[in-house]
């Protein structure tokens, strides 16, 4: 992609054209050649737009409540993106992606914009390339950013922790209540929605996840609210967005977490980087297939290949490097 | 760098037919020769379908149409593409087209025509050739 082609997507994003809005996704999603300047370009427009993670078993209504909630938000003036999340296939690389099923009454909401994600398992992961998608949206203007996943695999769970705050939607029934929680989204939730409100046993988990706090959270004033919905009619969804919103106003440890999520995500970007270099360069002059044959015919062994392999990372060799970067961003320092 | 694309296909039913089965064989078919298949289910109006389509920035639009309608929502649909500058888009349909209506299709910038129990493959390889040419 030619480098005015970017230029011209960042400011049609930036001007609120959708065509170049889905587009820039597209190309970023792909990392496609020149999308972290492009990201750069954009990067001071964004930190405007609240993030909200929804996450919870498969099937718990997940994406009916987000389409429930997009269409309270909007009532309520609030543009809205939306980004679902369903796994690729292992075998094919495909992917079947299915949300949008369950978001038919906001699919042409103006105010709207909703985009599938596919988890790829693609280096850097899934959760560098939400986290973009995220921005993009911020950047192009809309309030809010739904990002729905799946709460089983790590990555998912990743994807879901970098929100300003996290849903975990368990239903009543077929043990998966609270059982889901243990899985270890349990720790990650600011709201805990108890979906499907309509069938019979929704108080019971209510009172299941109340007792886990209650044991877990001891004394705590900010303990997570409980909050039963049925997305299907509605039900409920008034009162979690009140909610949704005090949360939001009211972020626990706020700095304290801003400063990890920044912190994270220049490493991820960071370990990215250079695993894509080096895979490059190696692929590129084939030195990793001599270094494959050299442990199949037992001339080298992987432990000490690491070493012989590796650039300098010498400590004294690394903190120059970073010293030279950090004074022309920052400045000198001033002691 | 490692430039990591896939082809995006919507499926789409529009009109008012209940029938889902070939749209689905044919979502789960192309998922399973490698693409990212976006499925919005029965019943989507002509502006729904270019909304998703262009939202989801996808390569291919393959409408199952089993109504009769084929004709008028293609054209509908044509119309609410280029409304959002997304008639770039490829379009193809599928479904019961008789005969005589395939060249008025193509007239109308569709880029393919399958008749109902045309195998998976053989519109996977369809969609990779033309996407190649566009390119
Ligand atoms: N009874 C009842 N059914 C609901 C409710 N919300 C969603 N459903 C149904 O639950 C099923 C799954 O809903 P989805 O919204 O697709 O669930 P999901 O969590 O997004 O599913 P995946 O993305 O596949 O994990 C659908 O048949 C919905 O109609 C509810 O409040 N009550
Ligand atoms: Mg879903």
């Amino acid at each position: 992609m030619k480098v005015n082609d970017w230029d011209k997507l960042v400011s049609g994003v930036k001007a609120g054209d959708v065509r170049s809005l889905s587009r820039m996704i597209t190309r970023v999603e792909n990392r496609a050649d020149g999308w972290k300047k492009a990201m750069q370009q954009l990067y001071s427009g964004t930190g405007r737009a609240k993030v909200v993670g929804i996450t919870g078993s498969p099937g718990a209504g997940k994406s009916t409540l987000v389409n429930a909630l997009a269409s309270e938000l909007s009532k309520r003036g609030k543009t809205v993106g939306i980004i679902a999340v369903d796994p690729s296939s292992p075998f094919s690389g495909g992917a079947l992606l299915g949300d949008r099923l369950r978001m038919a009454e906001v699919a042409v909401n103006p105010d709207i914009f909703i985009r599938s994600m596919a988890t790829r398992g693609a280096l850097g992961g899934l959760c560098q390339g939400a986290r973009d998608v995220a921005r993009i949206l911020d950047a192009f203007g809309k309030d809010i950013v739904l990002i729905e996943t799946v709460g089983v695999g790590q990555d998912e769970i990743e994807v879901v922790k970098t929100a300003d705050c996290v849903l975990v939607v368990c239903v009543p029934g077929q043990g998966d209540g609270i059982q889901a929680l243990k899985a270890g989204i349990m720790e990650i939730a600011d709201i805990y929605v108890v979906n499907k409100a309509d069938r019979p046993g929704a108080d019971e988990v209510v009172a299941d996840i109340e007792g886990m706090l209650s044991i877990a959270d001891q004394g705590k004033l900010d303990t997570a609210p409980v909050v039963k919905t049925s997305a299907a009619t509605g039900e409920g969804v008034e009162s979690l967005c009140n909610t949704l919103f005090e949360r939001l106003v009211h972020a626990r440890n706020k700095e304290q977490w801003l400063d990890k999520r920044v912190r994270e995500e220049i490493l991820s970007l960071v370990e990215t980087q250079i695993m894509e270099s080096l895979l490059c360069a190696w692929q590129e002059s084939g030195a990793l297939n001599k270094m494959v044959e050299a442990v199949l015919n037992k001339k080298a062994d992987p432990y000490s290949l690491v070493d012989a392999l590796l650039p300098d990372l010498s400590k004294e060799a690394l903190n120059r490097q970073t010293a030279k970067a950090t004074k022309t961003i920052i400045g000198p320092e001033n002691s | 760098m490692t430039d990591n694309a896939k082809i995006r296909v919507l499926i789409a039913k529009p009109g008012l037919d209940g029938h889902e089965r070939g749209a689905r064989v044919i979502a789960y078919g192309l998922r399973d020769a490698g693409f990212e298949v976006i499925y919005t289910g029965l019943r989507q109006t002509p502006a729904q379908i270019a909304s998703a389509a262009v939202q989801e920035d996808v390569d291919v639009i393959g409408l199952s149409i089993l109504s009769g309608a084929h004709l008028a929502l293609t054209k509908q649909l044509k119309e609410q593409l280029a409304a959002r500058k997304g008639e770039d888009i490829l379009l193809i349909v599928g479904g019961i087209i008789p005969e005589n209506d395939i060249d008025t299709l193509k007239q109308m910038g569709v880029a393919g025509v399958f008749t109902a129990g045309t195998p998976v493959s053989q519109v996977a390889d369809f969609i990779r050739q033309n996407l190649q040419k566009a390119a």
